[in-house]
């Protein structure tokens, strides 16, 4: 015999369902004067410091048809690159900004959409730099285990270049279902990044 | 202090796989390509912190929490446990947001297609942050089960929704708890995508008589357990390449 590890097992997933919002953003999904407001609706206070930027775009099944019902979350750094996050050592994240955003994608037209600041970068765990990039989690009826993937910018082609994290992917062609493609509108940015479930183009997920 | 260390790598083989095709939605929405592994990074050890200021009064008792007329109907429950992590320890100032169908097994939600009745005081989402030592309860009415449109007469078993936020967005889980006792959990195409029965057994709340409030609420324990952190002294070696 030998000792034994003890260790207990992970909760084991199972898919949001069609109804997720009712649970993550009860307002939006019409549940109201429950919640004050939905979890994650702003990220971004007016003294936050950083470019102000839109990310938005549609998370595709294998038909490319957009998804109606799932939920997004994001996770970034602010504008110098720190974590609003308790685990942040490397200095005070801006308090003005959270961090953490949650939306839905719209009931009609499927799109999501986040206003938010671009981050700064953040050192990779050998402390090289990993490009400028925003953390996604998604989960939808039909997912059985919530999907995490990263937005990377691409205006940012020579830090995603030098990223020790897009340079670990086999195939160099799939970077691409990680960068979101800038565009300038009235003097603000929005960057447009859809995630495709399956096919060709499919998004590359991580196992982190 | 908050722990930093890096988390024990995810047992894929233990939660359902992408790809369940009973579960007909699962088809054309599953990765079909390896996620690409990748160690801890500071993306993933961190995450947001939620405070109890952002909770309101009636929260976690979705008996009250969107009652217009009087409370909502159906057999009154306490649904309570603890946050725990892959360490055995209990994990503090967790984020736990739960939905459900009312009694009847209908949602309140335009999408909704099962014409059982809503029940106009009850709403069906609830939330709650875990203790120093993990703990959380709530109190609601027992869900129904409902028809789904999957294959022809497939119900789904009772069941609450679970979505868990723990300190690290490596640690963000969704999940189901379903009720002791319950036969058509094992006749569920999305509980039994659950490859090994003793991990669906883990999401199958007790029946727990000592903690029913007398002459008002049955109990169910449901225990979570979230990803646990390395406490070795090796955790952060840095490999150069
Ligand atoms: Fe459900």
């Amino acid at each position: 015999m030998v000792q034994k590890l003890g260790h207990l097992k992970e909760t084991p997933s199972q898919t949001a369902g069609p109804y997720v919002h009712i649970g993550a953003t009860p307002n939006f999904s019409g549940i109201e004067g429950v919640y004050r407001e939905d979890l994650g609706r702003i990220m971004v206070g007016p003294e936050a410091k950083g470019e102000r930027i839109a990310v938005v775009g549609h998370v595709l099944d294998g038909l490319g048809e957009p998804l109606k019902d799932a939920l997004i979350e994001i996770w970034q750094a602010d504008a110098a690159g720190l974590y609003n996050s308790p685990q942040e050592r490397r200095g005070k994240a801006d308090p003005h900004f959270s961090g953490f955003g949650r939306g839905a994608t719209d009931y009609v037209t499927g799109e999501y959409r986040f206003e938010t600041i671009k981050p700064g970068p953040v050192p990779f765990v050998d402390g090289r730099l990993m490009a400028p990039h925003i953390t996604f989690w998604i989960a939808a009826r039909g997912v059985n285990l919530g999907l995490h993937t990263r937005m990377y910018f691409s205006d940012e082609a020579a830090a995603n270049a030098k990223c020790p994290v897009l340079a670990r992917l086999e195939h160099q062609s799939r970077v691409r279902s990680l960068i979101a493609e800038r565009s300038v509108a009235g003097g603000r940015a929005t960057y447009r990044f859809d995630i495709r479930l399956q096919g060709e183009n499919e998004t590359v997920f991580f196992d982190i | 202090m908050a722990e930093t260390g890096t988390f024990y790598r995810r047992d894929r083989g233990w939660h359902p796989p992408p790809l369940t095709p009973q579960y007909k939605t699962s088809i054309l929405r599953s990765p079909q390509r390896a996620p690409l592994s990748l160690e801890n990074t500071l993306s993933e050890l961190t995450g947001p912190v939620f405070g109890h200021d952002i909770l309101g009064k009636l929260d976690s008792d979705l008996i009250r929490n969107y009652a217009k007329t009087g409370d909502a109907i159906g057999p009154r429950i306490n649904v309570y446990g603890r946050v725990l992590d892959e360490n055995g320890r209990g994990v503090d100032g967790v984020l736990i947001e739960i939905w459900q169908a009312n009694a009847a097994g209908r949602y309140r939600h335009k999408k909704e297609g099962y014409d059982a009745p809503l029940d106009p005081n009850f709403g069906g989402c609830g939330r709650t942050i875990t203790d120093a030592e993990g703990r959380y309860w709530f109190r609601t009415v027992r869900p129904g089960p409902y028809p789904w449109p999957n294959r022809v007469n497939d119900w789904r078993p009772a069941h609450i929704h679970f979505s868990i936020f723990g300190h690290a967005f490596a640690q963000r889980l969704i999940t189901q708890m379903y009720f002791e006792g319950d036969p058509m959990i094992w006749q569920c195409p999305i509980a039994t995508g659950i490859p090994d029965r003793v991990a669906l057994e883990q999401l199958i709340a007790a029946l727990d008589r000592n903690n029913s409030t007398h002459m008002d609420s049955l109990a169910y324990k449901f225990d979570i357990v979230l990803r646990g952190r390395r406490s070795t002294p090796f955790e952060n070696k840095k490999e150069g390449n």
